[in-house]
């Protein structure tokens, strides 16, 4: 209870706060912007209903674009850590590369597999799955090899196989830190897909909220980050529910 | 299943763990091995499982010097119970079927025959988390016993239980190994245990661990533990093994 009550109190008090600034013209003042480009909750609120069926259709191709980049992720990320985790040449070849990859920004290269894929999803999934590969790969090769090695033991007097010490011990004990790197790259989703689709779309919320800007809808953007946020935490919140229902000995 | 040890000498990079260690093992016999903590009991028994190579000298279980014959004719039973939290207690007593690829029915139903026996029918599908200290044990030997090897290396199998446990525990192990015999080294550091459960207990010597002593058990696994381990041959015994015990650590 304690746990939902006390951030929901102080969201319903940062957010009475805004209202009271936005609605006064205070916060309009502050920075010397006129009121309609300040716009409060409340209008947030308003064109959150207003739009909703426009806001549901680009939410949906936005929604489509992290899902899709995230099952990609999931299976280049944990094949590739189960490949280093099976061969300590791949792994020592392969891990500092990983590791370095990451310096590089990745929304930097988005113009570049605009030129590669075009318009299409083809960009953002690639974006997407680019953004979430390093947490899944990394957090599962950590829980590959936090296996006890006393069970893997165990598992080779009861005749185990390499294959069958894998699928019985070692990645069963990896899954909640699959799970774990799951929830950090549900997060960089969105991330990935909105700056695909700022770099070249023609829908998708990140289009939207460029569009937007152009026509300073300010309130709408406002409401386009909401959706943007809502969905990347049903995201992580459907990780949450299926961690539970697998791993069920913790 | 016999076991002969010739010459034996381990060592791990510098440390010598055992030297020069000869030990023969009559079919259907059990031999207790006592020492110092790290004196290389645990080593011993993981050599003589196919775990390990020697560094010097011959193992041969049943005839077979070849690691992996040694290791496909004795099960292992490690210290802690080390049972998988993801299967049940019934799945995790079935590993070594399933891991010599029997169905999921048939492992099953043959590990589960033996439940009843092991006093622990009714607990088949118990998550190991929700098994008494004393439970998950017999379901350790449990998997252990289904394995169908003939030699039984017991690595300390009752060190983390609490003094009461262990000792019923002792009681049921004598009396399992009275009603289905097999060829058993036990490794304890509890010179009781070891007196009561084998037909001879070897005493090792601190690191690296040779054999300073050799003693025939009174009684080895008699019905009544009370009335075994207070009688005075067993009582002299016991010191005899104590003292051997003490000039080893020397």
């Amino acid at each position: 209870m304690r746990r939902w009550l006390l951030p929901v109190l102080l969201l319903a008090a940062l957010v009475g706060a805004w209202q009271l600034a936005a609605s006064s013209g205070a916060l309009a003042d502050v920075f010397d912007l006129p009121a309609f480009l300040v716009p409060s909750p409340a209008e947030i609120g308003s064109s959150l209903w207003e739009d909703r069926s426009l806001l549901a259709e680009n939410a949906w191709v936005t929604l489509r674009e992290m899902v899709l980049g995230l099952g990609c992720a999931l299976i280049v990320g944990l094949g590739f850590a189960a490949l280093m985790h099976r061969s300590e040449t791949i792994r020592d070849a392969a891990y500092p590369l990983v590791v370095a990859s990451q310096t590089i920004p990745i929304v930097v290269i988005a113009p570049i597999l605009v030129v590669w894929f075009g318009f299409g999803i083809g960009p953002k999934l690639a974006l997407v799955a680019l953004i979430c590969f390093f947490p899944i790969t990394v957090n599962a090769l950590d829980g590959l090899r936090s296996a006890d090695p006393e069970a893997i033991k165990l598992m080779r007097s009861l005749d185990a196989s390499r294959w069958q010490i894998f699928r019985r011990v070692e990645a069963p004990t990896a899954l909640p830190s699959v799970f774990t790197g799951t929830k950090i790259a549900a997060v960089l989703a969105p991330i990935g897909a909105v700056f695909g689709e700022w770099v070249g779309a023609n829908s998708g919320l990140g289009h939207l909220i460029l569009t937007d800007n152009a026509h300073l809808e300010v309130a709408r953007q406002f409401a386009t980050v909401v959706v943007l946020s809502a969905l990347a935490l049903a995201l992580i919140g459907l990780v949450a529910l299926a961690e539970r229902r697998v791993v069920t000995w913790r | 299943m016999s076991v002969s040890i010739r010459g034996l000498g381990h060592s791990y990079a510098e440390l010598r763990t055992i030297e020069r260690l000869d030990l023969e093992l009559e079919p259907g016999g059990v031999v207790g091995l006592v020492g110092p903590s790290g004196c290389g009991k645990s080593t011993l028994l993981e050599l003589v499982c196919g775990l390990r190579e020697p560094t010097t000298g011959t193992i041969a279980v049943g005839g077979a010097e070849a690691a992996s014959e040694r290791l496909s004719r004795s099960a292992y039973m490690p210290q802690r119970d080390l049972l998988l939290p993801w299967y049940s207690a019934l799945d995790n007593a079935a590993l070594a079927l399933r891991n010599r690829g029997l169905g999921k029915a048939e492992a099953r139903r043959e590990a589960g025959a033996l439940f009843e026996r092991f006093g622990l029918a009714g607990f088949e599908r118990t998550a190991p988390a929700a098994l008494s200290g004393g439970m998950r044990q017999r379901v350790a030997f449990l998997r252990t016993l289904v394995a169908g090897k003939p030699l039984l290396a017991l690595d300390e199998p009752f060190a983390a239980l609490d003094a009461i446990t262990r000792a019923e525990m002792q009681e049921w192990l004598a009396a399992a190994l009275r009603g289905d015999p097999r060829t058993a080294l036990l490794v304890s550091h509890d010179v009781e245990e070891a007196l009561y459960l084998s037909d001879r207990v070897l005493v090792l010597s601190a690191r690296p661990a040779r054999i300073v002593a050799e003693l025939r058990a009174p009684a080895p696994r008699a019905a009544d533990r009370d009335a075994a381990i207070t009688d005075p041959t067993f009582v002299a015994a016991r010191e005899q093994a104590l003292r051997a015990l003490h000039e080893g650590m020397r």
